[in-house]
């Protein structure tokens, strides 16, 4: 046992903090560019032109229809050889990543933009356009600030996803968590200590994050205007 | 005499979150008997009757069907107990995943092992009393809230229960469909089945009831005949409370 | 990407559909694990004791919170491993990285069916159990009978997800070498050089895989509703 204590703290902790750095890294603007996708992707699926809203819904269900480590894949090896004239386009490994996550993250995310503002009853509108309000005003006023509220569960556990999923990051070279964990493994041959190690701070990554997420969804609750619980 | 009740409660008391909700509460129900508890909201009718066959498990006091003591601690003493004690809710509660015809089926199998031709002769009998035998295969969405209470009283008809408990059996109900229960209803009394229904209907209940009970704030405050509580002149609280009901309603003629 | 490459990544594709098997029975085995033991953890959640819904809230706690790949590389290189080289159990070799993976998938699976079944048990009526007792029926015919079949109908919607889920995640088994759809894919990219039209490829299958399998649970989803039961279509 102290053997393990001993290893954890002399090898494996100092290299998975570099680890946590780097997979915090990738999370945060994943994150914020995942969202502000998918709040422009859900609003444009729902008040887009037949169009537009065509080509969004495409563009979700096949960013939700495929494996995210088949896109990291795609924008890692094989942009490169996607050429305009001279010109190819060579993402770094964490350039990738973040385009991959962002794009996949801002898909799901979009879902519940869309469903969140579908569920504000069309009086809603009706009643601030009635006061005078534009329509901008009335969406963004009192369309959105409602929409929002509805779609932050889904779209706090997204970013959860997210948290989890950037551990593919690995498989394209990052060295994130997962990645310097593999290195620990592969050089010590302690496979399950190592790995226990890098899923404790998975665990405490998503614990926070959750604890995060529930305090801001509590502290802009509306009375009875929840979702029921989980 | 006590030694005849068919149902004998003693002494029920009842706390939610340390709020006493029933305050010792006792009765009697002879062979035949229909007792009406009636009382204004949250004295704790519904609770009374939960706690009775113990779907709301009582803090203390005791019940006994033909003379033998319920004892709760025991699954299958509690389950034939349970068997024996039709119960009518509110909003019917019939499963919504299966047909008239099997909702009056399944416990038949699982709780008193017919066969499924036995099972399904008895429910179609169940079904045929209360006039739903046309809607056997009908599935509770497809049917109307008379139509459903109906089909749960059929359903606990069928267990041939001793004693029938109704907690407002139609107050979930459009007025226009509350008769065809009551009609119901009237018959299960006319053949003497022992039953104790909360209601709001004054009026139907009075014409049947061999006593009121009174409730309000967890206990019986009054009881009596129909007729001696509702006689003109009367001081009682049953009196006054249904001559509430009554201005809102216009139910009292009857 | 010219027509030489595509004509080549052709040639690949019954190569790489070679894998739909072992990506079809990672799937199937890991809804199969999952509803296996989501279903009583549900049941426990709802209506075990404080120490069952504790025990339940720690393994769906543990299971959502630690990446499929972190998993994944724990049982079969640290776990299963070390299993396979303790004396009597050298039959746990190296080679069953499918089962590894069919039970992490699984695993996983089960802490996310047992919030979906949760959710449909928790939003039945509670007078369902409460007729059902009142017949006489005992606690566990109660939920066997009555409880269950309303709440599994109720769960499809968001059930058939866990299917694309899991179609996505099975795509992550390569890492421990099951030669399913992502793997073979991978390994004909390598050694052709050519990514773009086989990542393209892979791409197309697991889209269409998706697409079929929410078909199929449609077709489910009607046969076995219940008529004129139109309670929230989701959970
Ligand atoms: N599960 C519970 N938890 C806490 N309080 C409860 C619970 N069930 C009932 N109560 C409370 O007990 C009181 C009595 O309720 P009960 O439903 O028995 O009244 P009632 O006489 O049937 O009223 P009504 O005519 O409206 O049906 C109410 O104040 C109610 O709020
Ligand atoms: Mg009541």
């Amino acid at each position: 046992m102290t053997e393990f204590v001993d290893f954890v703290l002399t090898e494996v902790a100092p290299a998975l903090n570099q680890g946590l750095v780097a997979s915090l890294e990738l999370i945060l603007p994943s994150a914020f560019f995942g969202v502000l996708i998918g709040l422009t992707a859900g609003a444009l699926r729902v008040y887009g032109s037949p169009l537009v809203r065509r080509l969004t819904d495409t563009y979700v269900s096949l960013f939700r229809g495929t494996p995210l480590v088949v896109q990291l894949y795609f924008w890692y090896f094989a942009l490169p050889y996607v050429h305009v004239g001279e010109f190819a386009l060579v993402l770094s490994p964490f350039a990738a990543c973040v385009l991959g996550f962002s794009l996949c993250s801002g898909a799901y995310q979009s879902e519940y933009v869309r469903g969140g503002l579908l569920s504000i009853r069309k009086g809603q509108l009706k009643a601030a356009q009635a006061l005078g309000m534009t329509a901008f005003q009335a969406v963004t006023r009192i369309v959105l600030p409602q929409a929002i509220r509805r779609a932050f569960p889904g779209c706090g556990n997204e970013i959860i996803y997210l948290i989890k999923y950037s551990s593919l990051a690995s498989i394209i070279t990052v060295n994130e968590l997962t990645g310097i964990g593999r290195g620990i493994a592969k050089a010590t041959f302690k496979n399950t200590e190592t790995y226990l190690v890098v899923g404790l701070y998975y665990l405490a990554l998503v614990t926070v994050a959750t604890l995060a997420l529930r305090w801001a969804e509590r502290r802009f609750s509306i009375p009875g205007f929840e979702y029921q619980e989980e | 005499m006590s030694d005849f009740a068919v149902l004998r409660v003693e002494h029920i008391t009842k706390a939610f979150g340390g709020q006493p909700i029933l305050k010792g509460v006792s009765l009697e129900l002879f062979p035949g008997n229909l007792k009406v508890l009636i009382g204004p909201s949250g004295g704790g009718k519904s609770t009374l009757l939960q706690c009775i066959n113990h779907l709301i498990p009582p803090d203390s006091g005791q019940v006994y069907l033909e003379g033998e003591r319920l004892n709760p601690a025991s699954k299958q003493n509690l389950r034939s107990f349970r068997r024996q004690v039709g119960m009518i809710f509110q909003d019917f509660n019939l499963f919504e995943h299966l047909s008239a015809l099997d909702n009056v089926r399944v416990a038949l199998g699982l709780v008193r092992g017919f066969s499924k031709a036995q099972a399904t002769e008895r429910a179609m009998a169940e079904l045929t009393r209360v006039g739903l035998q046309s809607r056997a295969g009908h599935y509770p969405a497809q049917l109307s809230g008379g139509q459903k209470q109906r089909v749960s009283v059929a359903r606990a008809l069928a267990m041939d229960p001793k004693v029938m408990l109704l907690d407002e059996p139609t107050s979930a109900l459009d007025p226009e469909l509350i008769g065809e229960v009551l009609a119901v209803i009237r018959d299960l009394a006319t053949l003497g089945m022992p039953m104790i229904m909360a209601t709001h209907q004054i009026g139907f209940a009075a014409s049947l009831a061999d006593e009121f009970l009174f409730m309000d704030h967890g206990v019986i405050v009054e009881h009596g005949s129909p007729a001696d509580l509702l006689a003109k002149g009367s001081e009682s609280r049953t009196r006054a409370f249904s001559a509430k009901i009554s201005e809102l309603t216009c139910e009292m003629g009857e | 990407m010219d027509i030489q490459e595509l004509h080549s990544a052709l040639e690949s594709l019954p190569y790489i559909l070679g894998g739909l098997p072992a990506t079809l029975g990672l799937i199937l085995g890991a809804l199969a694990v999952g509803f296996v033991l989501g279903v009583p953890l549900a049941v426990g959640r709802v209506y075990g004791g404080r120490t069952t819904r504790t025990l339940v809230k720690l393994y769906v706690w543990l299971f959502r919170g630690v990446p499929i790949l972190v998993q994944m590389y724990l049982f079969y290189f640290g776990i299963l491993a070390w299993l396979s080289s303790l004396p009597g159990l050298s039959f746990l070799h190296l080679d069953s990285a499918f089962l590894a993976a069919i039970l992490v998938l699984g695993l996983t699976s089960a802490a996310y069916q047992c919030q979906i079944f949760k959710g449909a048990i928790a939003s039945l009526p509670s007078g369902q159990l409460k007729a059902a007792l009142a017949l006489g029926m005992s606690p566990t015919t109660a939920i066997w009978r009555i409880i269950l079949p309303q709440a599994l109908r109720l769960a499809i919607p968001a059930w058939s997800n866990e299917y694309s889920i899991l179609l996505k995640d099975s795509a992550l088994a390569f890492v421990i070498g099951v030669m399913e759809i992502m793997s073979r894919t991978r390994a004909v990219a390598s050694a052709t050089h050519q990514p773009l039209p086989l990542s393209l490829v892979a791409g197309i299958i697991f889209f269409a895989l998706t697409w079929i399998g929410l078909k199929a649970m449609r077709v489910v989803e009607d046969r076995v509703r219940i008529k004129g039961y139109t309670q929230q279509g989701s959970i």
